[in-house]
């Protein structure tokens, strides 16, 4: 199973990647909403393709009230 | 009428099937004006199957095939009328569009839906009356209705029932929670996945096979496999109703409404 700190920076890049955001400026910590500036149907999209990305299926009621990388990663850790 | 042009809705012919395409925006939610416009649809059906196939019914919309039903004015409606009166409105309203979804799913056409992103509620229901759903890889399916008060009110609970297991629809219903198209395939939902943006094409691919058969006897076997559940959907109306009326709905109707955050209000 990889480390918390590997799911991590693998959400870090996907999220880079997909909402073609510097790599380098997103931090653990950062508000995903605010940082890639992404509304609630992104934030769908962006779960979709966590959960294709990791082969989990991670039900959007684990995420109300998350809008941390950081925590985003602990959830998924959870369903790995 | 083998072609027509509307606000939230088009219909044409192409390649012997008939596409029915949704683009109300943000995301074709479905309204009063929907409404009437699919019932514009659904007469014209009997007429438009003798020239046809297949049905393809698809969004041309990048956020999704159908967020559902129209909230904004279901909350609005229930404001500005008496209560009595706006659960005579809802009531008839369900009604309208159940003789429309009960048209499509018994049509003898062979019904494809061709789905991506959000198809949610009222969308997830259309797609539903559909005899294949073929789903783009971000298609993402949803029964939120419990997160408001309500049921799902446009056949969805019935429907679910005839083509899934019991207890899919008991975790899908009761948790409100949204799924993907592994998932979805997972259950039975879905019978054919297709790449980013490519659902119609794989639609039209499916429609041009089963254009190859008899139309006669696809028919029957879509009549023999496929029965309509008709008593409880009319029992899911009255449900729906009886549950509308409560404070606990406006409640929810409101902030859901009222919400401009980036994540909407949902429990």
């Amino acid at each position: 199973m990889p480390t918390a700190d590997h799911t991590l920076d693998e959400i870090l890049n996907l999220a880079a990647a997909h909402f073609k955001v510097p790599r380098e400026k997103l931090t653990p910590d950062d508000d995903f909403f605010r940082t890639l500036g992404i509304d609630s149907l992104q934030a769908l999209d962006l779960l979709t393709r966590l959960e294709h990305h990791f082969r989990i299926e991670l039900p959007d009621y684990e995420l109300q009230g998350v809008s941390d990388f950081r925590t985003l990663a602990n959830r998924i850790q959870a369903r790995l | 009428m083998n072609e027509f042009k509307g606000q939230t809705l088009s219909w044409q012919i192409v390649n012997g099937a008939i596409e029915l395409a949704l683009h109300r925006d943000p995301c074709n939610e479905i309204g009063s004006l929907t409404l009437e416009e699919l019932e514009k649809f659904a007469a014209a059906l009997p007429g438009l199957a003798n020239e046809v196939q297949a049905l393809i019914i698809h969004s041309t919309l990048k956020a999704g095939f159908s967020a559902g039903a129209d909230l904004r004015e279901l909350f609005q409606r229930g404001q500005e009328m008496e209560k009595g009166a706006a659960l005579r409105e809802v009531r008839e309203f369900l009604e309208r569009i159940h003789s429309v979804m009960n048209a499509l799913d018994a049509t003898p056409l062979t019904t494809i839906a061709a789905v991506h992103g959000v198809t949610f509620g009222g969308g997830f229901e259309l797609a539903l009356v559909c005899d294949i759903i073929v789903a783009d890889r971000m298609a993402r399916f949803c029964f939120p209705e419990l997160r408001l008060g309500l049921i799902p009110g446009f056949g969805g609970i019935p429907r679910s029932k005839r083509d899934l297991g019991n207890a899919v629809v008991r975790d899908l219903l009761l948790t409100g929670r949204s799924f993907n198209v592994m998932k979805a395939q997972q259950i039975g939902l879905v019978s054919q996945i297709a790449a980013e943006g490519e659902a119609l094409r794989v639609a039209r691919a499916t429609a041009s096979q089963v254009g190859k058969f008899d139309r006669r006897t696809a028919a029957a076997a879509k009549a023999f496999v496929k029965p309509i559940p008709y008593e409880e959907l009319k029992r899911e109306i009255d449900i729906f109703c009886d549950l509308y009326s409560r404070p606990t709905v406006a409640e929810g109707l409101r902030r859901f409404v009222e919400n401009e955050g980036a994540q909407p209000y949902l429990p």
